[in-house]
């Protein structure tokens, strides 16, 4: 192995690379476009052999990720944001045909209004999709979580999306560790199709079914995302014996032993919180962290075993369903059915806003001290949702409201953030 | 854990230069993380970026909010962005200007600080003498390599030749080396000031 002080998203280049795919499609958007032009630097070079192509959409890279990995071909793209509900229904057929693609989201918040930052809308909005979902919580996580995508894909013949946070982790230069070629070639079989549009072996993909069969083309699609709760845990425990790290499975406790509140989030956010956890240990706080690296499938199973003994769960969310509440939370009080134990949404680090220790512990303190409302937003300036509410009770044309906030905001461009 | 905050504008190599420092103390076997502001980064506009070095693994991922240090690539800055926004009053301030901190009007700021931890390089002229182009970064980060004492200026240069190669890595690696001794000069000047 080789440590490496490099971008994130020159880490995953890397990774990916290192997976020897043979189509990669892409198509630039912020924050994902430096994976991609990374690859394309690889294969231009010819330090990889690999069809690249550029093409005109989202939708397109899509539609040619689905073409290449019916034909055969390890496939491998990457977007955010916009471009992926741009791909929205061929992303849902990726899935559906189960055809095993690899995509990295850079997660991103979604327009309007139109914010490049990142937040996991994207990831969220098509979390039902039939793709399987991982969040990295590290570059580190992010290598490892794609070499081992790939093998989760081909085996169950699904598409996996590697989900990192974008700019957090895609443009954070930090150490790593890539492993070598020979290593990635012992963990990584070549891909052995489980379908193939083969000229000497006819058939088609993509049949049309009604009435008579789609419930149980669909069912076989939940069935694969159950054996994946299997099969993920397994490829991390095989990761392990040959690149000797932890990374990957379906979640990750922290300090929830003895906790009396546990702290559920996605991805990056989790450095932050368990050094603020860390010092609520310190001062005698019963509290610990879960990790959730595996979003879909679901491990109901886990989390509810891992959850046992705590009083109330804190379940951090940087994207929410608008009209609802939180997404991950309502995930996780199904898998706490029955128990009574307490789940406090709150949504934090939306289009950008930075989730900050100090915000945190006192979120948390409060949580712990039954203070926090059961949905609550994280650094919220409500004075500012009252006034522009209060503009709309006055005023029949209030205008449009994103450009109505900044003004009431004024100019923020003195501060650090 | 030694957290600094370069502040700078699009096309100064702001985000750069914070990439290099991590790439520094990772060759000096420490962990670094380098990150910028993210979102502004176009020409001329008010560019942060942010690099934490620690002898342990970095977890937290919020920006730099009290830095132990802050690089003012770009002088103009300080009467439009709140640079010195929660450093600490121990902490260093490396800015780029030929100029001194009563005409740059931050003779207040200035005042508080330790006077050894502080000062004011012509990084832009350095730039223009020995590369002929207008780029501060690197200079900088020789310069800093002095006044923090957190690395060496071999690991800097190490720093630097990962990002540009040939002519440009000598000649930013020279003008760094020429910042590093003048920050040395001024120290040795004020030490000499404070002890009379």
């Amino acid at each position: 192995m080789t440590l490496k002080q490099i971008e994130g998203s020159q880490g995953v280049a890397e990774a990916v690379a290192l997976c020897r795919p043979e189509v990669i499609c892409a198509y630039p958007i912020s924050p994902q476009t430096h994976i991609v032009e990374g690859l394309g630097e690889m294969v231009k070079v010819g330090q990889l052999r690999a069809e690249f192509l550029n093409v005109e959409s989202e939708f397109a890279a899509m539609s040619v990720a689905i073409g290449s990995s019916a034909a055969g071909a390890r496939t491998y793209t990457a977007t955010a944001s916009q471009g992926l509900l741009f791909m929205a229904e061929a992303v849902f057929n990726a899935a559906g045909l189960g055809l095993p693609i690899v995509m990295t989201i850079a997660n991103r918040a979604i327009g309007a209004p139109i914010n490049i930052w990142n937040d996991h809308s994207d990831s969220m909005s098509l979390r039902d999709c039939g793709w399987i979902q991982l969040f990295a919580e590290t570059n580190q996580e992010a290598i490892d979580l794609h070499i081992q995508a790939f093998k989760l894909a081909e085996e169950l013949s699904v598409p996996v999306m590697v989900c990192m946070d974008g700019f957090i982790l895609t443009h954070a230069y930090e150490r790593v560790d890539v492993p070598l070629q020979e290593q990635v070639d012992a963990f990584l079989p070549s891909f052995e199709p489980r379908q193939v549009l083969d000229p000497a072996r006819p058939v088609s993909i993509g049949a049309m079914v009604g009435p008579e069969a789609y419930t149980e083309v669909r069912v076989l699609a939940h069935a694969k995302q159950i054996q994946a709760l299997t099969l993920i845990p397994e490829i991390a425990a095989q990761f392990k014996a040959h690149f000797g790290r932890d990374s990957g499975g379906l979640i990750k406790p922290y300090c929830c032993e003895g906790a009396h509140t546990v702290v559920i989030a996605l991805g990056s956010v989790l450095g932050t919180i368990k050094d603020v956890v860390d010092e609520l240990r310190t001062q005698g706080c019963a509290i610990g962290v879960l990790g959730i690296t595996s979003f879909r499938p679901f491990p109901l199973t886990e989390i509810r075993q891992a959850l046992q003994g705590c009083q109330r769960v804190l379940v951090l969310e940087k994207s929410f369903a608008v009209g609802v509440g939180g997404i991950v939370a309502t995930n996780v009080r199904m898998a706490l059915d029955g128990t009574g134990q307490k789940v406090l949404t709150v949504v934090a680090g939306l289009g950008g806003r930075a989730i900050t220790k100090s915000s945190l512990a006192a979120t948390l303190t409060a949580a712990m001290n039954d203070l926090l409302e059961p949905f609550s937003f994280m650094d919220l300036q409500q004075e500012v949702i009252d006034r522009a509410l209060g503009r709309e009770r006055q005023i029949r044309r209030s205008g449009p409201v994103a450009e109505s906030v900044l003004r009431d905001i004024g100019s923020v461009a003195s501060q650090i953030c | 854990m030694f957290q600094t905050r370069i502040h700078g504008r699009g096309g100064q190599g702001v985000v750069t230069a914070a990439e290099m420092l991590s790439i520094a103390a990772f060759l000096e076997n420490r962990h670094a993380q380098a990150f910028p502001n993210f979102g502004s980064e176009r020409t001329g506009a008010p560019v942060v970026a942010f690099c934490r070095i620690d002898d342990k693994e970095i977890r937290l991922r919020e920006p730099v909010m009290a830095p132990d240090a802050v690089i003012i690539q770009d002088p103009t800055l300080l009467q439009q962005v709140n640079v010195f926004q929660g450093l600490r009053q121990d902490g260093f301030m490396l800015i780029n200007s030929a100029r001194n901190y009563e005409t740059l009007g931050i003779a207040d700021v200035a005042g508080t600080m330790n006077p050894l931890r502080c000062v004011c390089v012509p990084a832009t002229e350095l730039a223009l003498k020995f590369l002929g182009r207008p780029m501060p970064n690197a200079v900088l980060l020789g310069a800093f390599a002095r006044l923090s004492g957190r690395l060496a200026v071999d690991s800097v240069v190490a720093a630097v030749r990962t990002k540009f190669s040939g002519v440009v890595a000598e000649k930013n690696i020279t003008a760094a080396r020429a910042a590093f001794d003048e920050v040395a000069r001024q120290l040795t000047q004020q030490a000499g000031a404070t002890h009379s």
